[in-house]
């Protein structure tokens, strides 16, 4: 493959250089290694920030319920690359320690607040997602549920999550593909992630267009595997009764 | 080997501005970033001694005020010309997927998916790099503006997603009206005229709001590629005040411009949801 490779970029001047040159493959690898990291650990944080979220925004409280409005209207409505300059540079720039040789440090590093910025936003879209879903469970499952003598809690987590999860399975599959396109904004604050890399190696060697085919084919081949991994945990969770 | 503190975070992000000096679009923004750090961390040793000299933070907001609202006019227009452009190529792009022709959709199915499953950065990226610095019209040269590439790469997701929305609304109207249209003579194209495609304009508004709103949000991508639009403004405000306690306020302020003209839109959209009885 490598020689093939080499031919191509001799013969028609297409320089695919991550398939050849051994420093870009390392560095093009572990770029790739940085945006899996970021995806899994923003997806999980995603869908923990919308579980908890619709559970805190069905609480009695108005004051509960009221800030988890606030929060899913702050983040749903405003863009996502300001959010992440804010997260890194302002509040990034409050949360730091005196480092050992008395210079202020960052405490968390840019692709912490990477993670923290993804799951955020994504995060405000579940909440609303998953809102959806559990407002769609029948009022009389929740009675029921009530009437064997499950608490609020026990009620939330065993009976009406469970049920809202799978009827809000194509809505949330929608978000989380958006949630692992958007990972590429982590360039903007320098995780070196894919794109990030692949800046890099485009500026050592000039093949903009080619490393740009490699990004785009890396992602689409991410999310239509997302997208198979969520169908399939469709098909397996359907309730009979429910959708065509 | 333990870097000292200054050079750990410049090493992150003065790799990219470095990198950025090498790449054919502007290189502010990453210049910028660099900057910006070095502002956070010299900033924070020399803030208290600024502080008592430099004017409030509302005033130097105040200050900033008229060419922020530049900046986010640009975004508006960026905004406004990709909408406009993913748009119409949305729409002859999903009337594409429902073709009788079976290449014809094969193709135009295969585009959209394509465009619809990128992410926006790197598509923005492709466009800015892909097409040319200066071209050449009657004779004339001329230097193309980033920001028009900028809205090219804007558009293209936006006419995936505007065409999956005119696929969408086509099949909802039962085929029975497909049926009675050429029962009466219609031709395909005349029942898609005059029969189908007026149904599926209000069912469609809705979405197409949704995602006009999402392409505002999406327009601060184009300072990466060097667009001076409101956020690229903002940064270097704050890289020449280079003061640490401007960094939350300026930023929030900006956030607030973009809340205040997405949010009345998302409401709106709302509404409009419940009103047509459309699940989107």
């Amino acid at each position: 493959m490598e020689a093939f490779f080499r031919h191509l970029y001799e013969t028609t001047g297409y320089n695919f250089s991550i398939f050849y040159d051994r420093r870009d493959e390392l560095n093009f690898v572990h770029g790739l290694g940085v945006s899996l990291e970021l995806m899994a650990i923003s997806l999980v944080g995603s869908l923990a920030i919308g579980i908890i979220g619709a559970w805190l925004g069905g609480m009695s409280s108005q004051l509960v319920r009221g800030s988890v409005r606030v929060y899913v209207q702050a983040l749903r409505n405003t863009p996502p690359l300001i959010q992440l300059y804010f997260f890194f540079f302002a509040l990034g720039s409050v949360l730091s320690v005196i480092g050992p040789n008395g210079r202020p440090m960052p405490l968390l590093s840019n692709f912490t607040w990477a993670c923290i910025g993804l799951s955020a936003v994504a995060g405000a879209f579940n909440i609303e997602i998953f809102r959806a879903g559990i407002e769609s469970v029948p009022r009389n499952i929740r009675d029921a549920a009530t009437a064997l003598g499950l608490g609020r809690t026990k009620a939330f987590f065993l009976v009406i999550l469970p049920l809202a999860f799978r009827l809000c399975l194509p809505a949330l599959n929608n978000n989380l593909v958006n949630l692992l396109k958007s990972t590429t904004m982590a360039y903007a604050i320098g995780v070196p992630e894919v794109l990030y890399v692949s800046a890099q190696i485009w500026s050592d060697e000039f093949n903009a267009t080619e490393m740009m085919l490699v990004v785009l084919v890396v992602y689409a081949g991410i999310t239509t595997a997302l997208i198979g991994v969520m169908q399939y945990v469709e098909r397996r969770l359907k309730v009979p009764g429910y959708g065509a | 080997m333990k870097l000292p503190a200054v050079l750990q975070v410049d090493r992150a992000v003065g790799l990219g501005s470095l990198a950025g000096l090498f790449v054919r679009p502007s290189s502010r923004s990453l210049l910028c970033m660099g900057l910006l750090c070095s502002v956070l961390l010299a900033g924070a040793a020399t803030a208290q001694t600024n502080a008592a000299k430099a004017p409030s933070v509302l005033a130097t907001l105040i200050k900033w005020t008229p060419l922020m609202a530049e900046g986010f006019a640009l975004n508006l227009m960026i905004s406004f010309s990709a909408m406009l452009l993913g748009t119409v190529s949305g729409i002859g792009l999903g009337l594409a997927t429902i073709s009788l022709r079976r290449p014809v959709r094969r193709i135009s199915w295969i585009t959209t998916q394509f465009f619809r499953n990128s992410p926006w950065l790197a598509l923005l990226f492709f466009c800015v790099y892909a097409l040319p610095h200066q071209a050449t019209l009657f004779g004339a040269s001329f230097i193309i503006p980033d920001w028009t590439k900028a809205v090219l790469g804007l558009a293209l997701p936006i006419m995936a997603n505007v065409a999956e929305i005119v696929r969408g609304t086509v099949q909802a109207v039962p085929t029975i009206q497909w049926q009675s249209a050429t029962a009466l003579g219609f031709s395909r194209w005349l029942t898609l005229r005059l029969v189908i495609l007026p149904q599926c304009i209000k069912p469609a508004i809705p979405p197409w709001m949704n995602w006009y709103a999402i392409l505002t949000m999406a327009t601060p991508l184009a300072s990466i590629v060097g667009v001076a639009e409101a956020l690229q403004v903002t940064t270097e405000a704050l890289v020449s005040e280079a003061r640490f306690e401007l960094l939350i306020p300026m930023y929030l302020y900006l956030l607030t411009w973009f809340f205040i003209y997405c949010y009345p839109i998302a409401l709106l959209t709302e509404r409009l949801e419940r009103k047509f009885g459309v699940i989107t």
